[in-house]
């Protein structure tokens, strides 16, 4: 009996609490910079797509709703040819920007996904693709690698040194 | 046998191995690098050490490179010491200091065994923070991609192209740590085998170019074991798919045909597949548009079969199955073999020679182990790629003989290539002209197939010491005759490789006869045919008529519809016969994969499936069957022909055909009707095999974008197709274990991504795999086996006034029919051309280059000629099968007359 009425004043003493809930959607939540959310592509500092089509997010996918296809510019720096996630069957549990070597996809704090036709929620390329570096700043992932490309030859990236010269004898 | 203790736990091993296959054998996990089963030893790389101990007070041990050591009774080692763990840590540690940061952008990637063993060592930080050395890379051809900062001078690529399959052109360069693995000067690889650099190199150093062009991980393949089609050899390979083309032909090991390795033809050749010449719907061409339902073909050509009298042609390149299908179909006394006039009749007697010969029928992997070797006719580089590198192996047979006498392993690869150097055994070859494999050979006989056949007798009687058959043998040809006879004789395991290319009776008959011969002397002597085709045999075992009697029938005109199964007809016979053949037939129904000059001639075209969209049985050269699978399923339109043909069957309610559906109800009925193809449904486990009550995964458990990859099209994802035709499932659910040898659909095991797994399929490295090797053998040693004695040796070759004697000349790339459709082997077909002896040239007064024009039978050639020094005076070289080369029956004569006016039009027809 007690703890009957104990319950009810405690209930009663909540309509002089501050609110808790929000007034989605007139009032938009606050998410930290974390939240994984909607997964975008990002690109490098030099305005180049970051994915390079290795596969691993679409390995590391526990429901296997990422699909892509690697190609390679005439100067062989490789890119998606396509890229597509299905957010209907997405999870958001941010293994594929875990396995990223590149930072190139990134989830983001946006959950506002919610569409009427299931077909909507298949995002090609052109829908992830994003014109900035996303969270993660400044790096520039065939700056590292060794393979040339387009305006970086070998020996040319971080910690290189110029291509050997093979008939050179010295040490 | 020899007890070691490895980690203090005993094992019984067998004796002469060194320890890290013996580790391998155990199936314990020890890395490395420089090693390879089929090339032995060298102890470059120093990463399979592991601590050897005196006994068992020993403590402290020592380290040892396992590669190098030999097992002995008693051995005391240890692979988890930490003594050894750290060491191997540490090795590959300096391994890795230049290796680039490279996998995300690696073909390599996902089946590398350096990361393989980089995760096996647990380097997984690297300690290394310097810069790192770059090297440029070359351009190494159609067929392989150079990436040289990869490397991590194992110097497997050289050990492999140089020693292993006798290339000259791939090398190390430079000194110290500056080393280069490359070409002289940028250019394309000249070895048929070069497409093995990408299995054997255990980083991305040489990777498949061909896969570039449509980059697929390992793991995200659809694979199925398939037989290669592009030789009579049978090669078995693993098929990969994704999103609905076929990406890439890796090795599927067989220990008792291709071993470890494919020849580039069969590796690159697969890209026919995913042509833009596809059949991929039926075609009615009574209408328009053309392309219709596979319903509505199907009534189209059950109207055409149901009239009048039909009549079949099969095909050398289809699998047993179709064939057989529409043999029942059409009726036995309908079916016409869709091979050449000498085709047929050389294959048939391929098959009597070895169900009748008294010696043993060498598989590939036999030929390797034969210490002396005579090749009657053929171009083996050529024709039967990857029985060329077999010779190659069996010519350091002898001299290894002599590496075991001073008790040096054979394994110990370095040592033993330091003792032999040059040294050759023995190996015979009697071609038409200069070929690959002369750089290897003890005497070369350059000459007519007349000549070379007479050789071949004299050698016969030289072993059996009778009287010679030949009449007027030269005093030159009596030496060799008997100098090889006497290196026959004094071989252990003498091999006869000879076959249809040589394009004569009699020089098959030669081979069969030497190697009863040698038979009869007591040696272990092998005999190998080469067939024309990948199914040559298969379909001759079927047995029927001939082409030409198709043609006589429909000319008589006793029938009005013809069936033709996968065969382009415009190949087996002159163009003029079949193009009055077809103005001739009422209806003509083709199956094929790919657009031909004989699908422009149906009325109604059935697209069949390529071996990557159907199942089937093939019969190679020594008479071995087996199956290949299909690799991924394919829309309504587009099926096996055996399933067109049931179907066909099914539409006109065919008697023998009822009940048929699937692949396993037509391997009783081929047993039933051709005894001589039993055991043709032991093969493989038929479709209702299960392990655990599940079926065989074609897809890894890493496969990748289920559910995303047909969402592009709709969101509502598909019931996966089902596979009623084998025990194989297109997804990736099933039983996660070893499959059977002949249905294991990729080569995978914990921590072992790359090909290099194929060790924990094995019973023992470098022999049959679990449960014995796939393929059942339809030619077994009978009471038939009487080694019947030919007779009838050929008179000599002349030459005639204003005549050439055209001789066959094959190539790698391009004289296979499907192979030359793919743009990477199309890349390396020579242009058309012609072989003259130079007297000859001088007689015509022609120089190189210049144009010659001849006549074979009604068809006009106009070829620019190549001089020879070494070709017969009097016969010529004829390319076969290259684009711009139609048909003639070689061996054969061709009319020089000059009054020949060369017209641009009669050879609109290739």
């Amino acid at each position: 009996m007690f703890s009957l009425l104990r319950t009810m004043w405690l209930t009663f003493l909540h309509a002089f609490h501050k609110r808790d809930t929000i007034l989605y959607p007139e009032q938009k939540p606050i998410l930290p910079t974390r939240w994984r959310g909607r997964i975008v592509l990002s690109r490098d500092p030099d305005g180049g797509e970051r994915c390079v089509a290795c596969n691993l997010c679409a390995a590391a996918c526990p429901v296997d709703c990422i699909s892509l296809q690697a190609t390679e510019d005439p100067t062989g720096r490789r890119y998606p040819e396509f890229f597509r996630i299905n957010f209907s069957r997405c999870i958001f549990c941010g293994y594929c920007e875990e396995a990223c070597p590149t930072y190139a996809i990134q989830l983001i704090p946006d959950f506002e996904m919610g569409e009427y036709n299931r077909q909507n929620l298949v995002y090609e390329k052109k829908d992830l693709l994003i014109n900035g570096q996303g969270k993660y700043h400044g790096y520039n992932y065939y700056r590292v690698a060794g393979m040339a490309i387009g305006g970086k030859d070998k020996g040319e990236a971080e910690n290189e040194t110029p291509p050997v010269d093979v008939k050179s004898l010295m040490p | 046998m020899a007890t070691i203790y490895i980690d203090d736990k005993p094992f019984e091993v067998p004796e002469g191995k060194n320890l890290l296959e013996t580790c391998l054998n155990l199936k314990e996990d020890l890395p490395y690098f420089c090693w390879h089963p089929a090339m032995g030893s060298v102890g470059a790389c120093r990463q399979c050490a592991v601590t050897v101990y005196k006994d068992e007070n020993d403590k402290v041990g020592r380290l040892m490179m396992s590669c190098m050591e030999p097992v002995r009774d008693g051995m005391r080692l240890s692979i988890k010491n930490q003594q050894a763990k750290d060491f191997r840590n540490n090795v590959i540690g300096w391994l890795m200091t230049n290796h680039p940061h490279d996998c995300a952008v690696c073909d390599e990637g996902g089946s590398c065994h350096l990361q393989d063993m980089t995760v096996m060592t647990g380097h997984t930080y690297r300690k290394y923070s310097f810069d790192k050395k770059t090297y440029r890379n070359q351009y190494l051809g159609p067929f392989l991609n150079h990436e040289m900062n990869r490397c991590i001078q194992c110097y497997r690529c050289v050990r492999y192209y140089k020693d292993y399959a006798g290339g000259k052109d791939l090398d190390v360069f430079g000194a110290h740590n500056h080393l280069y693995f490359g070409r002289a000067e940028e250019g394309v690889l000249e070895s048929e085998f070069s497409g093995n650099l990408a299995e054997v190199c255990p980083t991305g150093v040489f990777t498949d170019k061909t896969l570039k062009q449509h980059y697929t991980r390992k793991w995200d393949l659809t694979t199925a074991p398939s037989v290669c089609h592009h030789c009579s050899l049978g090669c078995n390979t693993i098929a990969g798919e994704r999103y609905g083309t076929l990406r890439n032909i890796t090795t599927r090991y067989n220990g008792e045909v291709n071993g470890y390795f494919l020849c580039d033809r069969g590796r690159f050749g697969y890209e026919f597949v995913n042509s833009a010449a596809r059949i991929r719907k039926p075609l009615v061409r009574s209408q328009l548009p053309e392309a219709t339902t596979k319903e509505h073909a199907l009534q189209e050509a059950a109207g055409m079969i149901s009239k009048g009298r039909v009549i079949g042609i099969g095909s050398p390149r289809a699998s047993v199955e179709s064939n057989f299908v529409l043999k029942t179909l059409v009726g036995e006394d309908n079916f016409y073999l869709g091979v050449s006039e000498p085709d047929h009749d050389l294959v048939e007697f391929n098959l009597r020679v070895l169900r009748e010969t008294k010696a043993h029928i060498l598989s590939l992997r036999e030929v390797e182990k034969c210490d002396a070797v005579l090749i009657l006719g053929e171009d083996l580089t050529n024709t039967a790629p990857m029985l060329a590198l077999a010779v190659r192996q069996s010519v350091r047979q002898q001299p290894l003989e002599e590496v075991a006498a001073l008790k040096i392993p054979l394994w110990q690869d370095a040592a033993a290539r330091e003792l032999i150097q040059d040294k050759k055994g023995p190996l015979y070859i009697a071609t038409f002209n200069p070929t690959k494999l002369d750089e290897v050979a003890t005497e070369i006989f350059n000459a007519t197939p007349a000549e070379i056949a007479r050789l071949g007798f004299a050698i016969a009687n030289k072993i059996t010491g009778q009287p010679s058959e030949v009449n007027d043998l030269g005093k030159a040809e009596e030496d060799l005759a008997a100098q090889i006879a006497e290196a026959l004789l004094l071989a252990k395991r003498p091999a006869i490789i000879s076959g249809t290319h040589g394009g004569r009776e009699s020089i098959i008959k030669a081979a069969a006869n030497i190697a009863n011969a040698l038979h009869d002397k007591g040696k272990e002597a092998g005999i190998m045919l080469t067939a024309p085709e990948c199914n040559s045999m298969g379909l001759d075992m079927l047995g029927s008529h001939r082409l030409e009697s198709a043609f006589a029938v429909m000319e008589h005109g006793e029938a009005d519809t013809v069936i033709i199964l996968e065969n382009d007809l415009y190949r087996r016979a002159c163009s003029d016969e079949v193009n009055k053949f077809f103005e001739q037939c009422k209806n003509v129904i083709v199956l094929d994969h790919l657009h031909t000059p004989t699908t422009e001639r149906a009325n109604v075209l059935l697209s069949a499936g390529t071996f990557a969209e159907s199942d089937g049985t093939l019969v190679n050269n020594e008479g071995r069957a087996q199956r290949f699978y299909q690799v991924y399923p394919t829309s309504e339109d587009l099926q096996e022909s055996w399933r067109w043909l049931m179907q066909l069957g099914a539409a006109i309610e065919h008697k023998q055909m009822l009940g048929w559906s699937t692949f396993d109800d037509i391997l009783p009925a081929i047993v039933v009707a051709h005894p001589e193809l039993k055991g043709i449904e032991r093969v493989t486990p038929s479709a209702d095999f299960r392990i655990a009550g599940q079926k065989i995964p074609r897809e890894t458990h890493r496969f990748s974008g289920r559910t995303s990859m047909n969402a592009g099209m709709n969101v509502s994802e598909p019931k996966p197709q089902e596979d009623p035709d084998s025990p194989l499932t297109f997804t990736m659910e099933g039983y996660r274990g070893q499959a059977p040898s002949s249905i294991i659909p990729f080569f995978w095991s914990p921590g072992w991504n790359s090909q290099q797994a194929i060790n924990k399929y094995q019973e023992e490295i470098g022999g049959p795999l679990h449960g014995g090797d796939p393929g059942i053998r339809m030619i077994e040693k009978t009471e038939q086996s009487i080694g019947t004695h030919f007779s009838e040796a050929p008179e000599h070759f002349q030459p005639l006034a204003d005549h050439l004697f055209m001789v066959p000349v094959y190539h790698t790339f391009g004289s296979e029919e499907l192979s030359a459709q793919a743009p990477a082997i199309a890349q390396l077909t020579p242009e058309p051309y012609l072989i003259l002896n130079v007297t000859d040239a001088l007689e015509l007064k022609l120089e190189e280059g210049q144009h010659l024009t001849f006549k074979i039978g009604e068809l006009m050639y106009h070829l620019p000629i190549k001089i020879s020094m070494t070709i017969t005076r009097g016969t010529a070289g004829l390319p076969v099968g290259l684009p711009g080369v139609p048909f003639a029956e070689l061996p054969g004569w061709a009319i020089l007359n000059k009054d020949l006016i060369w017209k641009q039009k009669p050879q609109a027809i290739s």
